[in-house]
């Protein structure tokens, strides 16, 4: 069993939804990351997302388009994303954590190296945005190699043939996009949300995870009704923009943003 | 005319099927390449779909759209009609007699796309993905641009059409060609300056992905150059490749023989592809694709992906791209803000990798005397893309013999750059 799978196993059996926070590495600043990744579980996140800065980060939105320009000023690298999350391992071997980024930064270090350095150093899913199914065959088998999960986004445009074809290459989680969008754009739509995941389960049995749109402990809590995990990304991204300055105050900050997300969607389940 | 199927004969000159090519590979002469893109819009390891999710099912839908209308005989007669009426097609070939007389050897002959509707190849590819575009019913189109070229041809076709069209330009590139700016909004578009990143070319595609991702229910993305995930590299390339097309005619009819080499400026090399793509399998014809070698390759102060650059993944498909060891996109410089770009076509790579293409690179300085040259002595004004074409044709022309023809696309005019030169030669407009 993955880490991945052990927190979705305990979440199904307690009844509870998994809280997925995003955050992009070295954002604001390198020294601070794995501090804010602990700040993350103390408001409690049973999974954790790190975004690995890329300088054209397509598929995201201003607000984690300027995290990566952030990062990327203290040239923040995909070694060093790896080695935060090794960091982050010597006082925390429970909590999975997923290096969310684009192709090229891993295929400059070598996609091999790649899956093999983040292995040992305690990484336990891959989300590659910017390689869905058709590229995945050259790709996914590597990291899977390694023992890596490979998380695969699923979206509003996506066929019932295409769910299915992504649910056979999926491990630990599928990552529903909400809405057709960029990263933190406007708010999801519940309902429609709720029929996609009724299509999605129709094809597969992997924990599906909802992000994009998900701003406060409201729109948590009604994603978590109908999803098995809830991915927060821009709103903390834009706390840290917010408080990029005040790296004392930057870890309290998110971890009361999140516990207000973490108890309105336990009080759902209660 | 006739059908070029796969049986063709590899260097018919009359061979104008669009989608038939035979190209035999140097490293391996046994291995014969066919069709390519491959299904999965692969050139060699080159190309693919490197997207998000979202985009997926709407690339395939283009694709399917694509396949299904570019053989439908009503869909090819509009678009021919837009291409002799709205467009102004054939471009002449012109042979450039004082510019070979002044540079001596090979008779240089000059594709005029510079005398297209719009001042240069853009107008091809828009003509034809607009056709597209209404074809499934979308009511607006977006666009990226660096020099405005692409950004007018697709505002102008969305006048004609009466969709509505948003262009994304880099901040920078909104600076250095404010001519073609305000031409655009002129024709009804709305320009979006781009802030982020370089604030240039590549930063303006990731802006229209962008919005392409958002309202990808009535939108439909004209991209400009053979770049972006499949389909695009392969539309792109059909579009231009009436250029090469016309090009065979006109010297069999002109000349009675095929010309000895091509040249062509590549910055995403749309215009290049127009042009070599019918004659790929043509041996006897070298091709030369020429890039931006801005302050010189050595100073690493350039826009060459293919000569100075490394395989890599940027903008939906995998070809050679200009980033550092850690795989972050690296600026790029080019006088030339149509060049400005740090990836390329990925057949563009293939065919580099194959040996079929020669890619080299001119600088600034080589781009900018043959600009004035051009112009003093043909009374052309050439825009600095296919300026960089020109300077290396200069080069070529001495080593072949006089019996000899080198074709160079001038994929565009010059008007839109006169300020940009200008200015850089001290000289006050105003």
């Amino acid at each position: 069993m993955t880490r991945i799978n052990d927190v979705f196993g305990a979440l199904q059996a307690g009844g509870g939804k998994a809280l997925i926070p995003y955050i992009t590495a070295g954002d604001p600043h390198p020294q601070q990351t794995v501090g804010l990744m602990h700040a993350l579980v103390a408001g409690g996140a049973d999974i954790i997302e790190l975004g690995v800065p890329f300088s054209d980060p397509m598929a995201d939105g201003p607000t984690i388009q300027l995290a990566c320009e952030r990062a990327l000023m203290h040239n923040t690298s995909l070694w060093n994303c790896v080695e935060m999350v090794a960091e982050f391992r010597r006082t925390n071997t429970t909590t999975p954590v997923v290096l969310m980024g684009y192709l090229n930064p891993i295929e400059a270090r070598g996609l091999d190296a790649f899956a093999a350095y983040a292995k040992q150093a305690g990484v336990d899913g891959v989300l590659i945005v910017d390689v869905a199914i058709e590229e995945a065959p050259e790709i996914a088998p590597r990291l899977r190699a390694q023992g890596l999960d490979c998380i695969f986004l699923v979206a509003p445009t996506s066929s019932g043939t295409r769910i299915e074809s992504i649910a056979r290459e999926a491990s630990g989680y599928l990552y529903y996009v909400s809405l057709k969008g960029v990263t933190g754009a406007a708010t999801l739509d519940v309902d429609s949300v709720a029929a996609k995941l009724d299509e999605i389960r129709a094809h597969t049995k992997i924990p599906v995870a909802v992000g994009f749109g998900i701003r406060d402990a409201a729109s948590a809590a009604a994603v978590s009704r109908i999803a098995d995990g809830v991915v927060v990304g821009s709103a903390l991204v834009s706390q840290i923009e917010k408080h990029q300055n005040e790296a004392q105050k930057l870890p309290e900050i998110l971890t009361r943003m999140l516990a207000e997300m973490r108890a309105a969607i336990d009080s759902t389940h209660a | 005319m006739r059908p070029c199927g796969p049986h063709a004969r590899r260097s018919d000159p009359t061979c104008r099927a669009i989608n038939a090519v035979l190209i035999q590979s140097r490293a391996n002469p046994e291995v014969i390449y066919e069709n390519l893109p491959d299904a999965r819009g692969h050139f060699g390891p080159y190309g693919g779909r490197f997207v998000a999710e979202t985009l997926m099912e709407p690339l395939q839908k283009l694709e399917e759209a694509y396949n299904a209308l570019k053989n439908d005989p009503a869909f090819r007669a509009e678009l021919d009609r837009d291409l002799a009426l709205y467009v102004g097609r054939p471009s002449p070939l012109y042979p450039a007699e004082r510019l070979t007389k002044k540079w001596g050897g090979a008779q240089i002959f000059l594709k005029r796309e510079d005398l297209n509707h719009t001042g240069a190849h853009k107008i091809n590819n828009t003509v034809g993905q607009a056709l597209l575009a209404k074809h499934l019913g979308k009511t607006r189109i977006i666009a990226e641009t660096g020099a405005g070229q692409h950004g007018v041809a697709s505002a102008t076709i969305a006048a004609r059409l009466g969709l509505k069209c948003v262009v994304y330009m880099g901040a920078d590139d909104v600076q250095r060609q404010s001519p073609n700016v305000y031409r655009m909004k002129l024709l009804g578009a709305e320009v979006i300056p781009v802030q982020s990143g370089t604030r240039t070319l590549k930063d303006a595609l990731n802006e229209a992905l962008r919005d392409w991702v958002t309202n990808v229910d009535d939108t439909f993305y004209v991209i400009g150059t053979v770049a972006g995930p499949h389909p695009y590299p392969m539309l792109v390339r059909d579009f231009n490749a009436v250029v090469g097309r016309e090009v065979i005619n006109q010297s069999q009819d002109m000349l009675g023989r095929q010309p000895d080499a091509l040249v062509a400026c590549v910055g995403g090399g749309s215009n290049a592809i127009g042009l070599f793509y019918p004659f790929i399998t043509n041996d006897s014809v070298k091709m030369y694709g020429v890039e931006a070698g801005g302050d010189g390759i050595e100073t690493g102060r350039h826009a060459a992906p293919l000569s100075a650059g490394h395989p890599g993944v940027l903008h939906g498909n995998r070809t050679y791209i200009m980033a550092d060891a850690n795989g972050q996109i690296s600026a790029t410089h080019s006088i030339s803000a149509g060049l400005d770009y740090p990836g390329v076509g990925p057949e563009h790579s293939w065919l580099k990798d194959i040996g079929r293409v020669s890619y080299v690179s001119v600088t600034d300085d080589e781009a900018l005397a043959a600009f004035h040259e051009l112009t003093r002595v043909e009374g052309i004004i050439p825009a600095l893309e296919p300026a960089h074409a020109l300077a290396y044709a200069k080069k070529l022309a001495p080593q072949m013999a006089r019996d000899q023809i080198i074709v160079v696309n001038l994929s565009g005019r010059g008007d839109k750059d006169i300020f940009t030169i200008a200015k850089r030669e001290g000289i006050s407009l105003t």
